[in-house]
């Protein structure tokens, strides 16, 4: 079965097509460009040219994959609405995967998973052998430095990781951005058993900014009043 | 209407109304519409990250309801047009995020259109083609702008704007002073009309002798809602009870005074018989009625699409879309970006 992988929760704008077997998968193109801005113009055009590339057309897909996040929401709902549009207009199923466990399924021992959340924090969590130990959140680096202690954490990777690697006190790995194989194997099992459609929710972990209306100011000056 | 005219789908997201139309030539199909209005409300404005959660939620829900309010599949459309801007960026590129996934999936030709002129192009669906030229007032609480449409398949003059508030800015602002929900427009249009339009002189913004050599075409709505607020609080000051019903009337009257004596001035020192007028301020009940009798008394004909059509919503970028497929325009290319300050020069990108 083949299955297009979509992730656009870090800078790095992934799509990836794969085949999903009765036993095992593979990841057959793949293409990330890392721009943290322009989402929303790269990702169509990077699914075309896989699909092009690899003879496939778009009613030749059984699935798409998505990475549901966390990460900066632009850039986050241009895959998730994407993956949505195109499963709706093909008639196939949609799953989820969280991004921070695509990047910590290839993790040995405690490990950090860290990207960068802007705004001098991050979402991360904790994998125990590849399996999260702690759910994904998002906090200010400093924050998180003594968690990491508690949970005997040894290694991390990710790009907000790479980032703050002298606030945690933890060599990075090599690996920045989530691995279309990593995606794959996380909903393989659900794309071979045809498991019904999920809603794409987006794991935003941070409330809109918005500030309710404070009471009126008043519009004659002092010597009006 | 012929089946050999296209079959347009238009998803529109630039502001608040997550809106799905689909349109067979200048017939309207379907027009489909979520809003986040409500989500606002307390906030006394559109909150741009709210707005955008809200699009990623109704985007889908809203395409099959347009879908089956038309009787047709994502096979029968011929072209998917989006609005490509202006307007707030995070929520601009949900619709457009979502269009191209229609694209690909489908292998239909994509056109990301200018919501302004998209605005203008709803009115084919009520009234037929526009004739050209035409001069085309939009006001919204997003936009307040005068342009010339020579060709809408090529492009729009802007003659003026706002060079402060938005028209519908102003009517939220004045609601709100007075203690009426958002969107102010229509809880005051309600009001108005048990009130006295000429009970308050209220300024005309860049109506001067001099305003009228360097803004002629423009619009300034701010000063406006600053003296409303001035005299609301002077009332309340000598204890007296602000007589909500006259205020609300005098307001409206010096908004729409301005909009339609502008909007005639252009036609009038163009030469132009067509006004257009859309937008959500459009709804206005006494724009409409103002613009009628003024226009009458030069013989410019007025064009305003019921009220549905003229808040923002799908079967607008839907009614661009089938007008450039009709003029054979090329589609856009995948790659292109939504654009928050696209120019009104640009019908398409
Ligand atoms: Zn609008």
């Amino acid at each position: 079965m083949l299955v297009l992988v979509l992730d656009t929760a870090t800078p790095a704008v992934t799509a990836a097509l794969a085949e999903v077997r009765p036993s095992g998968h593979a990841v057959l193109a793949q293409r990330a460009t890392v721009d943290g801005r322009a989402h929303g113009e790269l990702l169509a055009p990077q699914i075309d040219a896989l699909l092009a590339e690899a003879g496939v057309k778009p009613r030749d897909l059984a699935a798409v994959i998505a990475g549901v996040g966390p990460g900066p929401f632009t850039g986050l709902r241009v895959g998730l609405v994407t993956a949505a549009s195109l499963t709706m207009a093909l008639n196939i199923p949609a799953y989820g995967v969280c991004t921070l466990d695509a990047l910590g399924l290839r993790t040995a021992g405690r490990a950090l998973v860290a990207t960068d959340a802007r705004r001098r924090e991050v979402y991360w969590a904790v994998y125990a052998d590849g399996r999260p130990l702690t759910g994904p959140a998002v906090d200010k680096p400093a924050d998180v430095a003594p968690r990491l202690a508690e949970y005997a954490v040894t290694a991390a990777v990710g790009e907000g990781a790479a980032k703050y690697a002298d606030v945690f006190g933890l060599p990075a790995g090599e690996q920045l951005y989530p691995e279309p194989s990593a995606l794959v194997e996380l909903a393989a099992q659900r794309v071979r058993t045809g498991v019904p459609s999920e809603p794409l929710t987006p794991l935003y972990l941070r409330r809109p900014d918005a500030v309710e209306p404070s009471a009126r100011k008043p519009a004659l000056s002092a010597s009006e009043r | 209407m012929t089946t050999s005219e296209p079959l347009v789908l238009g998803i529109e997201s630039s502001c608040d109304e997550t809106g799905v139309g689909i349109v067979r030539g200048h017939t309207l199909l379907a027009d489909a519409l979520a809003s986040s209005v409500d989500e606002h409300a307390r906030f006394g404005g559109v909150v741009p990250e709210v707005a955008s959660r809200a699009h990623l939620q109704a985007l889908v829900p809203t395409l099959h309801r347009a879908l089956d309010e038309a009787g047709v599949t994502l096979a029968d459309i011929d072209a998917i047009a989006v609005t490509a801007g202006p307007g707030l960026a995070g929520a601009l590129l949900v619709g457009v995020a979502g269009a191209k996934g229609l694209a690909l999936a489908t292998e239909k030709p994509i056109y990301g259109v200018n919501h302004l002129a998209a605005h203008v192009a709803v009115d084919t669906l009520e009234h037929g083609p526009l004739p050209e030229p035409a001069i085309a007032l939009l006001v919204s609480g997003g936009h307040s702008s005068l342009l010339r449409v020579d060709d809408l398949t090529r492009g729009v003059t802007p003659l003026g704007a706002t060079i402060d508030d938005a028209a519908g800015e102003a009517f939220d602002k004045v609601a709100r002073l007075l203690g009426m929900p958002f969107p102010g427009g229509p809880p005051i249009d309600r009001a108005a009309r048990d009130g006295d339009p000429l009970s308050i002189t209220f300024p005309r913004g860049l109506t001067g002798p001099k305003d009228l050599v360097e803004h002629r075409f423009d619009f300034s709505f701010s000063g406006l809602k600053t003296a409303v607020a001035r005299w609301v609080e002077a009332r309340e000051r000598s204890g007296e009870p602000v007589p909500v019903n006259d205020v609300a009337a005098s307001f409206q009257d010096a908004v729409c005074d301005v909009l339609t004596r502008k909007a005639i001035d252009a036609c009038r020192s163009q030469g132009i018989e067509t006004l257009v007028i859309g937008g959500g301020v459009a709804a206005n009940s006494r724009l409409k009625a103002m613009a009628a009798e003024r226009a009458a008394q030069y013989g410019i004909t007025v064009r305003v699409p019921r009220p549905k059509l003229c808040t923002d919503n799908g079967a607008m970028v839907a009614a661009l879309g089938s007008h450039l497929v009709a003029a054979g325009t090329a589609p856009s290319k995948l790659d292109f970006a939504a654009d928050s300050a696209m120019p009104l020069t640009l019908v398409g990108v």
